[in-house]
């Protein structure tokens, strides 16, 4: 029964993730650009989701109201102000100002809020459980995989049903021929980045309400979507969440074994899958 | 005489230090199809390209309905109602076939072509409209590159080398819906290596030999003799 419990709390963990993953996800199959700034986002959102639900006495998930929108449009400006000057046939120049943006994020936030951590109080939310079959499953955790399935099924839907969804696959595929079809690809990228950015939203103040965070974890949180996004498949969604799982539960399983171990198991299983399937469990799929 | 619906005027190309295109001067009036011929390297594709927006112009370059376009981007372009089918179909790969026609509706453009217009020019399409774009033949694919070129309703067509690479059957089967698509009020330029077929369909041609018009005239009275010194530079 704890190996079990160590799975399905896994998996739990494993929709956390795959939020942290989608709007790397998302961006990469748009447009190639691998943002190395995506984790410190997360931690910027979560700090957002803090200051909103401190300032307006909100209760933290309210405060997603404010956040989400939020992060979208600070997504669309950045990628007009910043990121589409970057993009081109040399990679080099959006890893290096994403790596930048990286580091002044983190810096900014720690002038505005100090090394100190955070944490945001969700209340009798943040210890709610159900007992399932012998089983205690929090709340929370319950609650964030079901947003991240929800969340990636929304984005699923966005690509391949809406005329934005056909936008952002055509400018993927071709940018010349797709602004011939009279597509401004630079306003594309920006509603991806939008898109991408609200996701790291929801990521972020989930993160905040689950647990301690500071200035500088954004890295780590970087390297777990992009472990899940490479787990799944660079550029598929479903993978994308499937990649968190898998991720989550090397985690929850390694942590079973030895407490040292949580970390260092995830790292090994996303070892393991990129010798076996250097593309991932599942290469980019159609709807 | 009436303004031509464009007006090329001293259009020079270049991508990065070489140079394309040098001092084009190019009429294209409302209603007709323009044929452009040339030898392989001649500049075609890259006039083509210069019109849509594809390769940076001076603004007075190219001149549209009385505007300045030459400065535009592509998609602004588009908007204004001038249209290409680009050389070797370029279909999205990821995109099904019926996809790849409302991506060229995107623009909004009110008119006549619509999915329905485009399926009853070409059946075939709709048969296999949620198809991936890849599955398709060559011919299908030019048809479907065609059908997305028209979704926008644009006033001109610039249709680059459309018979390329494909069987004579469905070369013929191409050019036969041409009539229906010119009678819709559109204007087309036509760029072809098929010299009697470009001869053929436009009222118009307009040879290109090293980035230069090399021959300018209509296409019932130029003759071969002109068209071979235009085309090849010797005679």
């Amino acid at each position: 029964m704890e190996w079990a419990n160590a799975i399905i709390q896994g998996t739990l963990l494993g929709g956390l993730y795959a939020l942290f993953a989608a709007g790397l996800s998302l961006i990469f199959g748009v447009m190639r650009l691998v943002n190395i700034a995506h984790g410190d986002l997360i931690v910027l959102a979560a700090y957002l989701g803090l200051t909103t639900s401190t300032a307006l006495g909100l209760h933290p998930l309210a405060a997603l109201l404010a956040v989400v929108p939020l992060m979208a449009c600070i997504g669309y400006a950045l990628q007009r102000g910043v990121l589409n000057r970057t993009l081109g046939d040399d990679i080099l120049p959006p890893l290096l100002v994403t790596f930048g943006l990286s580091v002044i994020i983190q810096n900014a936030l720690l002038e505005a809020y100090t090394a100190d951590p955070q944490k945001m109080d969700a209340g009798a939310l943040e210890t709610a459980s159900i007992a399932v079959g012998g089983l205690s499953l929090g709340v929370l955790p319950l609650l964030t995989f079901a947003a991240a399935v929800a969340l990636i099924a929304a984005l699923q839907w966005t690509f391949y049903r809406t005329p934005l969804g056909r936008a952002f696959r055509s400018v993927s595929d071709n940018q010349d021929i797709a602004q011939l079809m009279g597509l401004n690809r630079r306003h594309v990228f920006a509603l991806a980045m939008a898109l991408s950015l609200a996701v790291t939203g929801v990521a972020g103040v989930l993160l905040g309400i689950r647990t301690n965070f500071d200035p500088s974890i954004g890295g780590g949180r970087l390297i777990f979507g992009f472990e899940a996004v490479i787990i799944g498949g660079l550029g598929n969604l479903w993978g994308t969440l499937a990649g968190g799982v898998i991720l989550g539960v090397a985690q929850t399983v390694g942590a079973k074994i030895h407490p040292g171990w949580q970390l260092l198991a995830g790292h090994i299983a996303f070892l393991l899958i990129l010798a076996v399937r250097p593309n991932g469990l599942f290469p980019r799929i159609s709807g | 005489m009436p303004e031509p619906l464009l007006r090329i005027a001293g259009l020079d190309a270049r991508y990065g230090d070489f140079q394309a295109l040098y001092g084009i001067d190019m009429t294209v009036a409302e209603g007709e199809v323009l044929a452009i011929i040339g030898a392989n390297g001649a500049g075609k594709t890259t006039l083509m390209r210069s019109i849509a927006g594809l390769v940076d112009n001076g603004a007075e370059q190219v001149v549209f309905r009385d505007q300045a376009i030459g400065a535009l981007r592509a998609d602004q372009i588009a908007g204004k109602g001038i249209s290409l089918v680009p050389e070797g179909r370029q279909l999205f790969p990821s995109l099904s076939v019926e996809e790849n026609l409302l991506v060229g509706g995107q623009a909004g453009r009110p008119g006549p072509w619509s999915l329905e217009a485009v399926y009853k020019l070409f059946p075939i399409l709709e048969e296999r409209s949620g198809a991936p774009s890849t599955a398709l033949s060559g011919g299908q694919q030019q048809m479907v590159a065609i059908g997305r070129a028209l979704m926008s309703n644009p006033d001109l067509v610039l249709f680059d080398e459309i018979s390329l690479g494909l069987a004579p059957v469905v070369i013929k089967a191409i050019y036969d819906a041409l009539p229906g698509i010119v009678g819709e009020g559109m204007t087309a330029v036509l760029v072809e290596q098929d010299i009697s077929k470009a001869l053929s369909v436009s009222s118009r041609v307009y040879c290109l030999q090293e980035g230069r018009v090399s021959l300018e005239g209509s296409s019932a009275e130029v003759t071969r003799d002109e068209i071979g010194r235009a085309y090849f530079g010797i005679g």
